[in-house]
């Protein structure tokens, strides 16, 4: 790609005008916590410049001061190389600033062009406003390939749609300059894709745009240039292209980060878990699992890849007893396992399976508990006996689990909600782990989760698979199913396509699989074609999905 | 046959007039919990502003000065209401049911130690009062059948509160969905984070929403007192504020649901006076209690069962706390 060259151009030519956003000496204290200490940043306009660091290390933070939701304690922010004191959300946005939130700040019951001019509106009257929004909707489409449905309703788009309609929100309001905190999190891959190409095409119409992530490989695909921010503090700036991932990982934690996971090779024993003919159906009696059996041996990890909403969470509903499975067994250990009834976790619990939920804080914590308590959820009948409750030995329990996996603060009376997501993701893993279970479910064991812990939740899934458990992990994250599993299993509209070696397959051949084109010709002239040819194809299958997704949901509401 | 008729439009004339506080009550609880507040309180407002209404009525002899009156205690309460749950973001229901308590016990003992008539405002004579407004042409229009009769007995011939809470309810719809008001307080029910990044306040809309709210249930109030009756009496809402909340449920928190809701319920409320003392065959007489309680039952039964999935506005009962 060309894009090396013109980005060295494209910084050439910022680098003569006033910078976009230049901030100095910014600091900010949440009581005793120094979220932003000294901040100096310059963003040069008509670049992407990226934002990386680990959760808490005070990104999110400093762009809210930028979009004036926290004002600075001290500190500078000059826009366009003027400064100015941004005290709120609609002085940032007269100032040409616009964001784009982690969590959509969208009314989900209101149409795409009300949630457009939500709050922009320029008169009383609501019907010249929406005529007026619906033409620069139609020009702002055009221009950048936002493409939405003025007259959709929010919750009926899928995410990647809403996303777009959050960056419309902002270029309506005449954002020059777009910060977007953590926007892939929530997309799928081909779904990311498309958002990349919104922000190039942006780039290049001159918008100047900020992107806070944790993924490394974004960085290096769309950023010119990149800051790292590290416990608060601005480590360095760097030119995206003169720099690699692992100086950016070291940069992010302070010191080298293992990316690839190391383990030995696997000893699969005995099938510990075997899953026959299932079939699971959604809320609304939609089958979502299809047919689908399997097996997980003593010892092995196997990784279900897919993109996510293709049956995932329905899998691994049923298998932890959450879910009603429609058709099927579940043996574990040689014997069946009755799943069925409200009480079919529990039964699977006792029997020894273990299962770590994909959604930790809906499903895997009640956040308003303190640690300790958490740490019992589920196996609380080993302690104490009849309507007893042995807090003593809870809380001890709790204490040594802390020390072990590492959990911070190290504090078991604190009330959940207060951890990081990384701390979050270890307690509910402590828990599973702990209880020495013969099979574990891991669903999407480092979502939201920083680098750090990342690699210390890796390692652990490793040291339980070597302590000869069997080990199910399902995960949208392909790069962890490769470097973790033994045996990866793709996953496509409820049914198995396909199997493949971590070791030996490639990611093309497993995007296709996720896009579900098998080798057998599932979708025409899969075959060995030109890489170029190979990606349309997927992005082609992805885009399809996902919106029909939506529409059967929303088909059957009516 | 004309008998029967007769008597239908009698029964709708009389559902008008019982279903015009629900109206009014339905409506105020619209707009408050549109923007997201809770508002149990409806009940004590009503009963609050009917008190004030009455007795300023009583005092000053105006019907207009009552109806300030009313609206005026209605915005107090809303304040305190308001200030409980945005400012210092307090349980709304408890708060609610605080000046529910307050008003019924405030009403009576005021009344009491003002007027000496057990709780009771003197009684209203006819120029004190909101009186029934005879619409152009109903006089000569009265005999012609059927639609001479429907205009002179249903549509003409009530007070000007009566039409002021018939008007609202398409003014509503309008406000809330034509409006940039009404845009923004659906918003800021649903999800205020949302204003709140654009760059609106959050409280300040949810002040203007009680605001509406408080007129319309001093409206109401005042109505109750000094159009309906002729003067207060004890816990004279009687309910009405909390079936105002089970029909604004039932209707969904739209206006011209809420009108029919409303109006369902008044014509229960109407044909429980009509049938009471009528015997019924096989089961005999029924009890007067049993037909006064049919509106009640009829709410129980219809908010259990028959509504479906009502979603209340998202954000409704949670106070808003901005993180910084």
């Amino acid at each position: 790609m060309a894009t090396q060259t013109s980005s060295k151009q494209r910084l050439e030519t910022a680098a003569a005008s006033a910078p976009a956003i230049e901030l100095r000496g910014i600091n900010k204290h949440f009581g005793a916590v120094h979220a932003n200490r000294d901040i100096d940043l310059i963003v040069r306009r008509g670049t992407v410049h990226g934002i990386v660091g680990e959760n808490g290390a005070g990104k999110s933070t400093l762009m809210s001061i930028l979009y004036g939701f926290y004002t600075a304690d001290s500190g500078q922010i000059l826009v366009n190389g003027q400064p100015h004191a941004i005290t709120d959300s609609r002085h940032a946005l007269a100032l040409g600033i616009g964001m784009v939130h982690q969590h959509f700040m969208l009314v989900e019951n209101f149409s795409v062009l009300e949630n457009v001019v939500l709050g922009a509106e320029d008169s009383p009257l609501l019907g010249k406003t929406l005529a007026h929004a619906r033409a620069q909707l139609k020009r702002l489409a055009t221009d950048y390939g936002l493409e939405v449905d003025p007259d959709a309703i929010i919750e009926d788009l899928s995410v990647g749609q809403q996303q777009r309609v959050e960056i419309l929100k902002a270029l309506y309001r005449g954002a020059e300059i777009l910060i977007l905190d953590e926007p892939t999190g929530v997309l799928t891959p081909a779904e990311a894709d498309h958002l990349f190409r919104i922000l190039r095409t942006l780039r290049d119409e001159g918008k100047t745009i900020l992107l806070i992530t944790h993924k490394l490989r974004e960085i290096m695909a769309i950023t010119d240039e990149v800051s790292v921010m590290r416990q608060g503090a601005m480590v360095k700036t760097l030119v995206t292209a003169q720099t690699s991932p692992p100086e950016l990982a070291e940069a992010m934690v302070g010191r080298r980060v293992l990316l690839r996971v190391e383990k030995g090779p696997a000893a699969p024993g005995k099938v510990m878990l075997e899953v026959q003919n299932l079939v699971v159906t959604d809320d609304f009696g939609i089958p979502r699992v299809k047919d689908i059996s399997f097996s997980v041996r003593a010892g092995e990890i196997v990784g279900i890849a897919g993109v996510s909403g293709n049956g995932q969470s329905e899998l691994l509903e049923a298998i932890s007893g959450m879910r009603d499975q429609l058709l099927g067994t579940v043996m574990l250990n040689g014997e069946p396992l009755s799943l069925r009834g409200d009480d079919g976790a529990a039964r699977a619990r006792l029997a020894g399976l273990a299962h770590v939920p994909e959604d930790r804080q809906r499903m895997g914590l009640v956040t308003v508990f303190q640690e300790w308590e958490n740490s019992i959820l589920g196996y609380h009948h080993e302690y104490g006996s009849g309507l007893g409750l042995d807090i003593a030995k809870a809380k001890a329990e709790a204490k040594e689990r802390i020390a072990k996996f590492d959990i911070r603060p190290a504090n078991s009376d604190l009330k959940t909600a207060n951890f990081s997501g990384g701390n979050q993701q270890k307690i509910v893993l402590a828990r599973e782990m702990e209880g020495n279970p013969d099979v574990l479910i891991v669903g999407q064991p480092t979502r939201g989760v920083d680098i750090g812990a990342i690699e210390f939740i890796h390692n652990q899934i490793i040291k339980m698979r070597d302590a000869g458990k069997a080990i199910l992990l399902v995960s949208v994250e392909l790069d962890e199913i490769r470097s973790l599993s033994d045996r990866i299993l793709v996953l496509f509209d409820g049914h198995i396509v396909g199997e493949a070696d971590p070791a030996t397959a490639d990611e093309g051949e497993l995007g296709l699989l996720m896009a579900g084109v098998t080798k057998d010709g599932h979708a025409p002239d899969a075959g060995p074609g030109t890489v170029p040819a190979h990606e349309t194809l997927i992005e082609k299958n992805l885009t399809e999905m996902s919106p029909q997704d939506n529409k059967d949901k929303s088909g059957l509401d009516e | 046959m004309m008998q029967y008729f007769n008597d239908l439009v009698l029964i709708f004339d009389s559902t008008v007039r019982l279903a015009v506080p629900l109206i009014l009550a339905c409506l105020a609880g619209l707009y408050s919990e549109r923007s997201g507040i809770v508002d149990i309180g409806l009940e004590g407002k009503l009963l609050g502003a009917a008190f004030a209404a009455a007795a300023m009525a009583a005092v000053s002899g105006s019907p207009w000065l009552g109806l300030l009156a009313g609206i005026g205690v209605a915005l107090c309460m809303s304040a305190i209401h308001g200030i409980a749950s945005i400012n210092l973001k307090g349980d709304q229901t408890i708060s609610g049911v605080a000046l529910n308590f307050l008003a019924a016990g405030l009403t009576t003992f005021l009344g009491q130690s003002w007027f000496h008539r057990g709780g009771f405002t003197p009684q209203l004579s006819a120029d004190q009062r909101f009186n029934p407004i005879t619409l152009p042409f109903a006089e000569q229009l009265k005999d012609v059948p059927i639609i001479g009769e429907i205009y002179w007995e249903l549509i003409s011939g009530h007070n000007i509160l009566t039409y002021v809470a018939f008007i609202a309810v398409p003014v509503t719809a309008f406000v809330l969905f034509k409006t940039r008001f009404g845009l923004r307080l659906r918003a800021v029910g649903e999800n205020p984070k949302a204003l709140d990044t654009a760059g609106m306040s959050v409280s300040w809309l949810r002040y203007q929403a009680l605001i509406i709210t408080a007129v319309l249930v001093g409206i109401g109030g005042t109505y109750l007192s000094i159009a309906q009756s002729a003067g207060f009496n004890n816990n004279m809402s009687a309910g009405r504020g909390y079936i105002a909340l089970a029909a604004l449920i039932f209707a969904k928190w739209k206006p011209w649901p809420a009108l029919l809701v409303c109006l369902l319920f008044g014509f229960l409320d109407a044909m429980q006076f009509r049938l009471q003392g009528i015997k019924f065959p096989v089961i005999g007489e029924v009890p007067v209690q049993a037909i006064q309680a049919l509106p009640y039952v009829l709410t129980i039964i219809l908010l259990a069962g028959f509504i479906g999935r009502a979603v209340a506005p998202k954000a409704s009962g949670i106070p808003y706390t901005k993180e910084r």
